[in-house]
């Protein structure tokens, strides 16, 4: 689909025109507003995407129009007209009236948005309780109408369960339906597909479009996903530090951005086709696992059992210089291959062979031997560095813990800082004074500092900024080449799978369904379910060159 | 539900048969022959043969064992030594001031703490806040007797409605029984009470920073309600702890107030026991205290169960 072909021309008087809006951060930040002087309008049966990375105000932009803002930020100018009522003047119980009602909001986290301890059909009504006086038997069908028009199976059924019982999808469409219940004007979508895989990340835009095409709804889309902003957008805004720094129709942004941020953010985003890797030599393989299986097992009060298989027979290669990408969605098993292969969990069978020695069999002395020469960098480089260690300390204990002499560990760690771009003298800082992206450099010297013939890396770019993101996957390409170290490198992003990946295996509820060279596999995948998760890519048929290319760029 | 509930009650009951064979052991571990220990230091021979009988103490140990639990089962709990009731009876006598204190103390402490602990949540760093606090930390650190022997001071003979002596049973009217049990509850509710009350503070506090509480906001959903719909329900679990461990807490508190108060109850039954050396009688309140405790650590799983959907064993 054409994106000029989207953009509708909205009519009438906008619903959401915010002007000039200014909000003060609290004294000591780092910088004095987290929004200053933004302007931006929605019309009805708009859908408005609101980009930017994090700290670049788009949530508090969306807060301060629901009055949600935390104490602490304070609006002091500006306006905020909905349906031309000024929302930084309306009361608090004015406010409280129009939310849920007229203007509603759904989140980015659908695992903790909803309350555990009510039904998703209470929750859903709570909307109606509390804006309507509705009749006991009116609120039940209304809840059961929007619960079917979010496309939920078995309403009545969806209705009695608690958000626990309901997947993650599933729970982001009763956030959508309460939402929707009272057919507010407004619906604000802050990152709300961020949290979910990216098959349920289609049904999930798909469903929003539809609202769009069904209703007067205008719809403000809050991401940092260009690809979901290619997918949904009529028009974008892209806000940088607090400011708007461009904004227009949805396909004039994206082909041809005018600011030098918006260029950076696009570029920034990996492209569906693989890039040609030149053609190296053949290294010897560094990792190979064969037949290798892992059952869950749970037993209930009653001794019956409940098995699961996370990894059923799965084998492969990788060799020194490469990089083998895992894809998969959540709970197709291949976190579970990488705790199995670093040996945290014991598999139920198969061979896990590093240079000659069996992993998975290998006895307590030789494991950890082996430890060595696996390193893993985690998801969330906030929570995988222990906050009361100097970064110094968490870098040189791997070594010394191998005997490494401490002044030869720490001359290392300042190399390794030097090679991963951060200060050396950094190190006798603590991990809370670095950003994100930072953290993840440090977090991958850490893993380097043991001199590993593999490194596990798994979903280690998730958590970040899609520029930040380009920096790390640079650097870990650099490091790659340098060392001739192994990756496994575990994804759920296709996008970045087919940047870095020489070869990727699809994994499906524990099986690897295809394996390949990157190319091979994005150009014309064999398996139904790889073809379904490509389809499912947002902006699919957009690219960052091609668009930047018109820009002239 | 239900399969839950009576599948935490059948678990329940190896628990009580251990307890039952610690009690048992407690009497035949110690040193010496149980009916020498039974009778006392001054008794005659004859007396030790006989209750060498009545307990079947010539039989082998497990049937002893299985004799006694069956005695128990059907209420024979064993006499007491010194005033030859049956403990049972004894128990009996002594039981209703303590239950009525037991009662009214967690009602009261209950009653003023969970409001009080979720509105000094709601209103985080504000005064209100404050003197919430400071109320918590004063309540804490007076000990419980200094507390009794300060409201006696202050209420006894200056003609106020509050006895400072003795209990009057609800039976009589329920406000003589109200006047009767007023200060001994302030006096034993305090400390638990603020306990329950920073708890209540904390678990509300931290649910409010939930992102549930932000959507229940973003539905227009009004402050009130999003306090005891959304909040309190999700705070209760750690809240439900606190209140059923007091439950422990309650049973030293109530011999001391039962002394300060001269309450005749179970406390005072216990001290009295203990100080004669009254075995059968101590055998008993372990009993009955034990099977307190396994029967309200039961009642406290299956209310975690009813607050929180997720929690299934």
């Amino acid at each position: 689909m054409n994106l000029s072909e989207k953009t509708r021309p909205a009519s009438g008087a906008p619903v959401l025109d915010i002007r000039n809006l200014t909000v003060r951060l609290p004294k000591g930040a780092d910088r004095e507003h987290a929004v200053e002087g933004v302007s931006l309008s929605i019309a009805a049966r708009e859908i408005l995407c609101l980009v930017g990375e994090s700290g670049s105000g788009k949530s508090i932009t969306s807060f301060a129009v629901m009055g949600l803002l935390s104490k602490e930020l304070v609006p002091v100018g500006g306006e905020i007209l909905f349906q031309r009522e000024d929302l930084l003047r309306a009361s608090p119980e004015r406010l409280r009236q129009l939310r849920g009602s007229r203007m509603s909001m759904i989140f980015q986290e659908p695992m903790t948005a909803l309350n555990p301890v009510m039904t998703a059909g209470r929750q859903i009504e709570e909307v109606l309780t509390t804006h309507t006086d509705m009749s006991r038997d009116q609120r039940t069908r209304r809840v059961l109408e929007v619960i079917r028009a979010v496309s939920l199976p078995d309403p009545e059924l969806i209705r009695r369960l608690y958000p626990h019982q309901l997947s993650g999808g599933q729970r982001q469409r009763v956030m959508i339906a309460a939402a929707l219940a009272l057919e507010p004007k407004l619906l604000i979508a802050d990152e709300p597909t961020t949290a979910l895989d990216v098959t349920t990340q289609a049904q999930i835009l798909r469903i929003l479009k539809e609202i769009q095409g069904s209703h007067d709804t205008a719809i403000l889309f809050i991401t940092h996903d260009i690809g979901v902003v290619a997918e949904i957008a009529d028009r974008v805004v892209v806000m940088q530090s607090g400011r708007v720094v461009e904004q227009g129709d949805a396909g004039r942004v994206l082909d041809a951005p005018e600011h030098p941020y918006t260029k950076m953010l696009i570029s920034s985003v990996p492209s569906l086709t693989p890039g040609t890797r030149a053609e190296a030599p053949v290294k010897p393989v560094a990792l190979s696992v064969e037949g290798l299986s892992k059952i869950y097992r749970g037993t209930s009060f009653f001794g019956s059992k409940r098995e699961v298989r996370a990894i059923d027979d799965v084998g492969f290669t990788v060799r020194g210089g490469r990089v083998l990408g895992v894809v998969g969605e959540s709970g197709s098993g291949k976190t579970s291959v990488a705790r199995c292969v670093m040996r945290l969990i014991d598999c139920d069978g198969g061979r896990i062979r590093l240079d000659g020695v069996d992993l998975a069999a290998a006895s307590k002395r030789r494991l950890h031997d082996a430890r060595k020469d696996v390193q893993m960098v985690f998801q969330d480089p906030y929570r995988s560095l222990n906050p009361r260690r100097t970064v110094g300390q968490s870098i040189i204990e791997g070594p010394m813990n191998f005997g490494v002499p401490k002044r030869e560990a720490w001359e290392r760690a300042r190399r390794l800082m030097t090679l991963v771009s951060l200060d050396p003298d950094a190190l006798s800082r603590y991990p809370h004074q670095f950003s994100g992206g930072q953290r993840q450099r440090i977090c991958i010297a850490r893993a380097l500092a043991m001199e590993p013939r593999l490194l596990v890396a798994d979903e280690i770019v998730s958590a970040l900024d899609v520029t930040v993101q380009a920096q790390v996957l640079e650097l870990l390409n650099g490091i790659r080449e340098k060392f001739d170290l192994a990756i496994l490198f575990i994804t759920h992003d296709l996008r970045v799978a087919a940047k870095v990946c020489d070869e990727v295996a699809v994994m499906h509820r524990g099986r690897i369904v295809e394996m390949g060279s990157t190319s091979e596999i994005f150009a014309s995948p064999k398996h139904e379910y790889t073809r379904s998760l490509l389809a499912a890519v947002p902006g699919r048929t957009w690219s960052a060159e091609a668009g930047l290319g018109a820009g002239g760029a | 539900m239900l399969n839950f509930t009576i599948r935490r009650l059948l678990g329940a009951v190896p628990v009580l048969g251990f307890i039952a064979l610690f009690v048992f052991a407690l009497l035949h571990l110690a040193p010496g022959d149980p009916a020498g220990i039974i009778a006392g230091e001054e008794a005659s021979p004859e007396d030790i043969a006989r209750i060498y009988e009545a307990l079947n103490l010539d039989r082998p140990l497990p049937e002893q064992f299985g004799l006694w639990l069956w005695g128990l089962v059907n209420g024979d709990f064993g006499v007491s030594i010194y005033t030859s009731l049956p403990v049972l009876e004894l128990v009996r006598q002594r039981l209703e001031p303590t239950i009525s204190l037991a009662i009214t103390t967690i009602i009261f402490s209950v009653v003023v703490a969970i409001p009080l602990g979720a509105y000094a949540a709601w209103r985080a760093g504000s005064l209100g806040d404050r003197a919430v606090m400071i109320f918590s930390v004063l309540g804490f650190s007076v000990p419980t007797f200094v507390l009794g022997y300060l409201l006696i001071y202050f209420f006894a003979g200056r003609g106020t409605p509050f006895p400072v002596q003795g209990f009057v049973s609800i039976r009589e009217g329920l406000a003589p029984f109200l006047r009767h049990i007023a200060l001994p509850t302030f006096m034993l509710g305090t400390s638990y009470m603020v306990l329950i009350m920073r708890i209540t503070r904390a678990s509300v506090l931290e649910i409010l920073n939930e992102d549930y509480i932000r959507t229940a906001r973003a539905k227009g959903v009004p402050e009130r309600k999003i306090l005891t719909r959304h909040a309190l329900r999700n705070a209760a679990v750690p809240i439900v702890t606190v209140v059923s461990l007091g439950f422990a807490f309650l049973v030293s508190g109530v011999v001391i107030t039962e002394s300060v108060f001269n309450i005749p109850g179970l406390g005072r039954l216990t001290v009295e026991a203990i100080s004669k050396r009254d075995y059968p009688v101590i055998q008993g309140l372990i009993l009955l205290v034990s099977a307190t405790y396994v029967l309200i650590n039961t009642a406290t799983d299956i209310t975690y169960a009813f607050f929180d959907p997720r929690i299934r064993y």
